[in-house]
This record gives C-alpha cells, sequence and structure tokens, in this order.
C-alpha cells in the first residue's frame, strides 16, 4: 500500500539554512548540505528545499546540486521559480519535482506548462495561508506578505485541474510556533481534492503528526522548527508514528 | 565498469553518483565499444516508451543491447522506464516495440476499474517477493519499501521472471529476473538505504 510520508522543510537564505516564525524573524540553522545529509542518514522519506531569498540564485543552485549529489531520495526544490525555463535549470540539477507559489496564482498556466513537460507528479503548489476574522482562510503569495482574496479550497481545486501533483500547504498563522497544525485547514482541503496534501506549519509534537494524517486526512506530513529546535528527529517521529498504526514506511 | 546507457532520457547522473557512492567504477555512454566493454549495464528512463525506443534506434543502441545482453549474456539492470523496455511490446501514446528481452508487455493501470490516481507515485512496499533474488540478497523483508513513479507497469508472460510486485490497485510486476537480465518499477538511486543496498546488490552480481 502507498505509504504515508515524512518530509523535513528546509529553507535557504543567502545560502544558509534559517528558520523563522510566521515567516519572518528567522535564525540560523546550518549548512543546506550539512543539514539534508542528517536527514538523509536519518531516513526522511523526502526533502523540500525552498530558497527563500531568490537574489542567492547561483549559490542556491549550487547547494543544490550538491544534495542531490549525495542524498539518494526524492528532492522538491522551490522559491522563486517563476517561468518553465526556471524550473528545466533545477530539473537539471537534480530536482525531482518543483514547488511553485507565487507564480503559481500569477499565471496559472505555469501549472499546467510544467505538467506537461515534466509529468504531473514534478509540480507541488505551495499554498500559504491565513485565518480571517470570519473563519475564511485567505491565500497570501510572496512569502505571506501579499493577500490575494483567493479562498484555499477555491484555489486548491484550481490547482487540481490546473494539472499540478500535490498541495504544500500552510497555515502562516501556525508556522513556527510549535503548537500543532491547523487541522480544520488541512481537512477542507484535503477533503476538496484528490490530490495528495502535504501539512505543513506548526508541529510540536508527536500527536500532531498522527493528527494531521487522521484528523487533517494529509497524505504527507512536514516539519521544520520541530526538527531544527527541539531533540526531537526523524528517527523518533517515524517510530512514533509507526506505534500509532500510521501506514509509513520502516526505517532502514 | 558499469556503464550507464545515455539515450537522451533519464536522470542519469542520479545514477551515477549512487554507484559510486557504493565505490563502483561507473561511465555514461552511449558509444558502442563502451558498451561492449562494460561488466554491466544499467538502463535507465524517465519518459514515454515510444520516445526512448526510437532514441535507442537513432543511437544505435538497440542492437547493441541486444547483442550484448542475448550472445555476450552481459547483466543489465533497467530501471523505471528501463525496465519497461525490457519489454516485448509496450502500448504508451501507441504500440510500439521494445528490446524483447523478457517476454511480455507494458500496459497502464486501470484507473477507471481501480479508482486509482495516475502516476503511482510514493514509497510502496514489495511483496511475493522470490528471496533467491540476488537483488534481495541480505535483506529483511520489512526493509522492501521503495519510491515509485508511473502510470504503466510490466505485465510478464512468464510467473517465473516475476521476482517482486507491489500492490496498487491490483498486484503489479515491481521487479523482474530472467538470468543476466533484471528490471526495477521503481528507482532504487532514489529510495535511499534500501535502494542503496538494492544497487548494491545488484554491483555485486
Amino acid at each position: 500500500m502507498l505509504k504515508k510520508r515524512l518530509i523535513p522543510l528546509i529553507l535557504v537564505k543567502s545560502g544558509r539554512c534559517v528558520k523563522g516564525k510566521n515567516f519572518s524573524t528567522f535564525r540560523d540553522t546550518g549548512f543546506p548540505i550539512t543539514v539534508a545529509r542528517i536527514y538523509d542518514s536519518q531516513g526522511a522519506d523526502e526533502l523540500i528545499i525552498l530558497n527563500i531569498d531568490p537574489s542567492s540564485k547561483e549559490k542556491f543552485l549550487e547547494e543544490i546540486q550538491e544534495v542531490a549529489d549525495q542524498c539518494f531520495m526524492p528532492l522538491t526544490i522551490g522559491g522563486g521559480i517563476q517561468n518553465i525555463n526556471d524550473v528545466k535549470i533545477l530539473m537539471k540539477k537534480g530536482a525531482d519535482k518543483v514547488s511553485i507559489n507565487t507564480y503559481a496564482v500569477k499565471t496559472p498556466s505555469l501549472i499546467t506548462e510544467i505538467a506537461k513537460s515534466f509529468g504531473a507528479q514534478a509540480v507541488v503548489v505551495s499554498i500559504d495561508v491565513k485565518k480571517k476574522e470570519d473563519g475564511k482562510y485567505e491565500v497570501y503569495t510572496q512569502n505571506a506578505t501579499n493577500p490575494t482574496g483567493l479562498e484555499v479550497v477555491e484555489w486548491a481545486k484550481k490547482v487540481e485541474q490546473l494539472g499540478a501533483g500535490e498541495i504544500l500547504l500552510t497555515s502562516i498563522d501556525k508556522e513556527g510556533l510549535m503548537e500543532g497544525y491547523d487541522l480544520e485547514l488541512l481537512k477542507i482541503v484535503s477533503d476538496a481534492v484528490t490530490l495528495p496534501v502535504i501539512a505543513a506549519g506548526g508541529a510540536g509534537k508527536m500527536d500532531d503528526f498522527v493528527n494531521a494524517l487522521n484528523v487533517g486526512h494529509a497524505s504527507a506530513v512536514s516539519a521544520g522548527s520541530l526538527l531544527n529546535f527541539t531533540d526531537q528527529s526523524v528517527i523518533k517521529i517515524r517510530k512514533f508514528m509507526k506505534e500509532a498504526g500510521v501506514n509509513i514506511r520502516d526505517r532502514t | 565498469m558499469i556503464t550507464i546507457i545515455d539515450y537522451g532520457m533519464g536522470n542519469l547522473r542520479s545514477v551515477q553518483k549512487a554507484l559510486e557512492t557504493l565505490g563502483a567504477e561507473v561511465n555514461i555512454s552511449s558509444k558502442k565499444e563502451d558498451l561492449k566493454n562494460a561488466d554491466k549495464l544499467i538502463l535507465p528512463g524517465v519518459g514515454a516508451f515510444p520516445d526512448a525506443m526510437n532514441n535507442l534506434r537513432e543511437r544505435g543502441l538497440f542492437d547493441v543491447i541486444r547483442e550484448e545482453v542475448i550472445d555476450n549474456k552481459k547483466i543489465i539492470l533497467g530501471i523505471c522506464l528501463g525496465v519497461q523496455l525490457l519489454a516485448e511490446k509496450g502500448y504508451e501514446l501507441k504500440e510500439c516495440e521494445g528490446l524483447g528481452l523478457i517476454p511480455g508487455e507494458v500496459i497502464k493501470f486501470d484507473v477507471e476499474k481501480y479508482k486509482l490516481k495516475i502516476p503511482h507515485v510514493g514509497w510502496n512496499n514489495l511483496i511475493n517477493i522470490k528471496k533467491d533474488c540476488p537483488l534481495f540478497k541480505n535483506f529483511e523483508e520489512n526493509e522492501l519499501s521503495f519510491y515509485f513513479v508511473h502510470s504503466y507497469h510490466f505485465k510478464t508472460r512468464l510467473e517465473e521472471h516475476i521476482a517482486a510486485e507491489c500492490n496498487y490497485g491490483i498486484n503489479f510486476t515491481a521487479v523482474v529476473h530472467k538470468d543476466n537480465v533484471y528490471g526495477t518499477q521503481f528507482h532504487p538511486e532514489k529510495s535511499q538505504r534500501a535502494g542503496l543496498k538494492l544497487l548494491e546488490n545488484f554491483i555485486n552480481i
């Protein structure tokens, strides 16, 4: 049976790994290649590496090549992708999938274009979301600075129609706080589309991962702060999930 | 020397890096002499069956591969699209002749009947494993999880050529083995430790 997945999220800024809260106040967390190798040795199922500072593109590409050459698992790379050429460059560097966010909203046809060239499974659309006062969820772009007016379920359905392979769903409100995922958000999106949804933003304790899958109906879980700032590791999380009955790969 | 066959399609570098990490001597080539001189061959692949067969023929590789594998009994490993090319026929986009190294044909998952999303993408575990296949040496059964990305699968004509299956709607062939011909539907170079272990077993055949 197809397994649920545990995916560490690595954010890169000016060539260094960083982690923040609610998309700001970033702290340095190491070198991409070292961090990637640790996750690899701990048996992560995949890695997502996002460049949140596209002005350091060249450095980022070098680092991606290093990671791809040394970590033998599926890599999703994103950050500042604007067109098909950006995608081609990343694929050449060793990406298996690309993550697009701002430009998915700006030029939705880019989703279809990438899917046509590389296959739907290569397109991850990253959706960052804030909860409004009326309880609805609004999609934000440009590193959580630009409200789009789009409602999350409506956008998720559109993204699926356009040919995306997966959705990386992040709660801006919960991100970095380690107080749990927004389970309601996960559920409404996961139930609305047939695409796999990767839960992101808020993982703080072991139960959160199981809840994201069982209550939130996500297909995969990702974590950033938890893995950087606590003593929880991919190994411990996998063990916990397995013992909780989750259909996840055994550690090898 | 293990030669990874370059026919313009496939993530050659990932396969090369994985093998080099394991200490193997590897080169990537589309030249007849290199294929002839290799101890083992790897046929990678990402993309569509007809394009791949076209590329193989255009580069004069169709005959070379058949000669090396059939006449000279060279050991070969097909990966993903590469394992599908080992078949007699494929039906992706149109009916197309394959390398014919293992009897059988390549067909699409029955999406309607089994309510499947394609491609089959993600980690999945092997079942009905033939433990004496050299690729599975020293593996515990629960270690045999690998990363799959495909919409078509290899239906072998003979059951004896199936070395392991996997379940996605149906039980489909995940690993083939016939004498010196091996193939995996999954990507061992993307399957972390399990994948590297399988590749190491291949290196040591």
